[in-house]
């Protein structure tokens, strides 16, 4: 009941302020909707028993993308924006994609309900978050472990960007 | 209904602990306040507030009346949601950060395994306050404010976080329980296994509160007040009560990551149990000297503030001592944890404020290089060094007597060496500039 109740609450947080996000006007509010986004996805993380993926959600995209999200974008001159006139004329073609996209996220949902062939529902895991141990120590595990590489190469490929960034950045290193 | 009561039902310590932090912080924000002005009256020869109540015992209640009745303004071309927002958010940071602390075994709302990453979490969402209010005052000097907080925070919340990691390492839990549990464990606090850890978490933890030396956001000989210059009467106030929860909040986690939680100083060893008398004590030392302050007082209104203040101490010792006989032991730990702990918190405070009396403000580029060419660098030296001895110890079995100085003493020649390439390459620019 309890958990439902959260769920619809966090989701439906989480649609809206993603919505007002590309509505709303003014670039400062619309970054406060996708904190506001951000957070609500952290809350639903939080109903799947995933604290680590909650606290790491809020720690990289709300405290730490956001906060360099807003500095940019506070010393951008802001009024030259507002009264820019839209010059997009895409309202059409974006609305007939989503409700593409709808209809078939919703018969892929009826189609799985229903059992057809090789469409099936996961079952749901059986594993609580208390036979799990701490899923910090999962995600370490898992991170070091099975997927090393990868993990490495994401790494490697950030400091490239990171350098890359400074060398374009700065006349003289 | 029947949901709503099951759920208070199930939950009804943790709600308790929060309505009591709820409750009583703000005003131990004030005390904590009021001891600042004294501290800094102190260091300055003088006497600080005297006029309201006995030595200004009651300044931080009038202080908050004045605010609350304050003429409320809100600039004509700010972004009102906004403005109004802004403080509601650091001041709601900041209390969500007490939600994961340990005061005292028995006291902790949530015991979470992600505790110490929720704090960080949390008390880096308290940003967005300072931000967002001084986007919306609509005023530069507001605006220069959140920028140079937001700039400084960013920066040294890379240092500060690799500093804790250090004490991680040593601990092996996010869980804040845990990490006392680790300490008693070893015997040991993890401020005497990683001293380098701790000191880059004491300088990083100024800087995160915005506090002197570090005060830029805030510099009043450069912009009024920083971010908060357009706001008055008790949206003002949240945002200092933001200011001071977010120092008691850094405080904790120092003393439960580096000093030992609510553990009483020196807890292995059994010939130091006398200390477990030291609270007692000290709240009938406070009693008595409130006691012999009272003949001094002028006017018998002073006299009778004064005598209260005295019987609220003596209150707190009784409940203190209370401990002591044999039908309460099952509270001997949690009572005198509480009071070790606030004890070590507010040890912290004075280190906060002494630093702020001692030494003149930084100019902000001083202010960036100091956390990026210094501290930054160092506190990856420092992971690095603690992770090593670390391995030394359980997998070569090296002495931990042995392997965490060698480590710290290499730490700490890198640490000379890097503040000699920072010199040098001054240097170096100032030869090119010329």
């Amino acid at each position: 009941m309890m958990d439902q109740v959260l769920f619809y609450f966090f989701a439906g947080l989480a649609v809206l302020s993603g919505v007002l996000v590309v509505t709303v006007r003014n670039a400062v509010h619309s970054a406060v909707f996708l904190i506001t986004s951000l957070l609500a996805t952290a809350g639903l993380y939080l109903t799947l028993n995933a604290e680590f993926l909650f606290v790491v959600q809020i720690i990289l995209y709300v405290g730490g993308i956001m906060v360099l999200f807003i500095f940019v974008i506070m010393l951008v001159n802001l009024d030259v924006a507002l009264h820019q006139v839209q010059f997009n004329r895409q309202t059409w073609v974006a609305g007939l994609l989503s409700i593409v996209l709808l209809t078939e996220l919703l018969a892929a949902l009826a189609l799985a309900r229903s059992g057809g062939p090789g469409m099936q529902l996961l079952p749901a895991p059986a594993a609580t978050a208390a036979s799990l141990g701490g899923n910090t120590e999962q995600i370490g595990m898992l991170l070091f472990q099975n997927y090393v590489i990868p993990f490495e190469l994401a790494s490697i490929l950030l400091l490239v960007a990171l350098v890359g960034a400074v060398v374009m950045g700065k006349k003289r290193i | 209904m029947q949901a709503v009561l099951q759920f208070l039902n199930a939950n009804m310590w943790p709600l308790i602990d929060a309505l009591v932090i709820v409750g009583v912080f703000p005003l131990m924000a004030g005390y904590v306040v009021l001891l600042e002005r004294k501290v800094m009256a102190d260091m300055q020869a003088r006497l600080g507030p005297m006029r309201v109540g006995p030595h200004g015992l009651l300044q931080p209640l009038a202080d908050a009346l004045k605010l609350m009745i304050k003429e409320d303004i809100i600039p004509e071309s700010a972004d009102r949601i906004i403005f109004w927002m802004a403080p509601v958010l650091s001041v709601t940071a900041g209390m969500l950060a007490f939600a994961a602390i340990p005061i005292g075994p028995g006291f902790l709302i949530a015991n979470m395994n992600v505790g110490l990453l929720f704090i960080l979490a949390v008390s880096s969402m308290g940003i967005f306050g300072i931000v967002l209010g001084g986007w919306a005052s609509n005023s530069h000097y507001s605006l220069l404010g959140a920028l140079r907080s937001s700039a400084q925070l960013v920066s040294y919340e890379v240092a500060v976080g690799m500093a804790m990691v250090s004490g991680l390492l040593l601990a092996g839990t996010l869980s804040m329980k845990d990490i006392v549990a680790a300490q008693a464990e070893k015997g040991m606090w993890f401020a005497f296994v990683a001293p380098v850890g701790f000191v880059i978490y004491l300088i990083g933890s100024v800087a995160e509160t915005n506090r002197a030396p570090f005060d830029l956001p805030e510099a009043e000989s450069e912009l009024v007040a920083g971010y908060m210059t357009e706001y008055s009467g008790f949206r003002w106030a949240l945002y200092f009560l933001a200011e001071y929860s977010n120092m008691i909040v850094v405080a904790s986690v120092a003393t439960t990551l580096f000093l030992g939680g609510w553990m009483r100083p020196f807890a292995s060893v059994h010939a130091f149990d006398f200390l477990d008398f030291v609270p007692v004590l000290f709240m009938l030392g406070v009693t008595g000297y409130c006691l012999y302050r009272i003949p001094k007082q002028t006017g018998w209104d002073q006299k009778f503030i004064l005598a209260i203040f005295a019987g609220i101490c003596f209150v707190i010792a009784a409940a203190l001592g209370m401990v002591f006989a044999p039908p309460l032991a099952f509270l001997k730990v949690p009572v005198l944890g509480a009071f070790w702990f606030i004890a070590k918190v507010m040890g912290y405070v004075y280190v906060f404020l002494w630093v702020r009396f001692t030494f003149p403000r930084y100019r902000f580029d001083q202010l960036m290089r100091l956390g990026w060419h210094f501290l930054i660098p160092l506190s990856i030296v420092n992971v690095m060094g603690v992770a090593t001895a670390l391995v030394l110890h359980r997998q070569a079995g090296w002495s931990s007597w042995v392997a965490f100085p060698v480590l710290l003493v290499v730490t700490i020649l890198l640490a000379f060496w890097l503040v000699r390439a920072g010199e040098r390459r001054d240097q170096q620019a100032a030869r090119s500039a010329a």
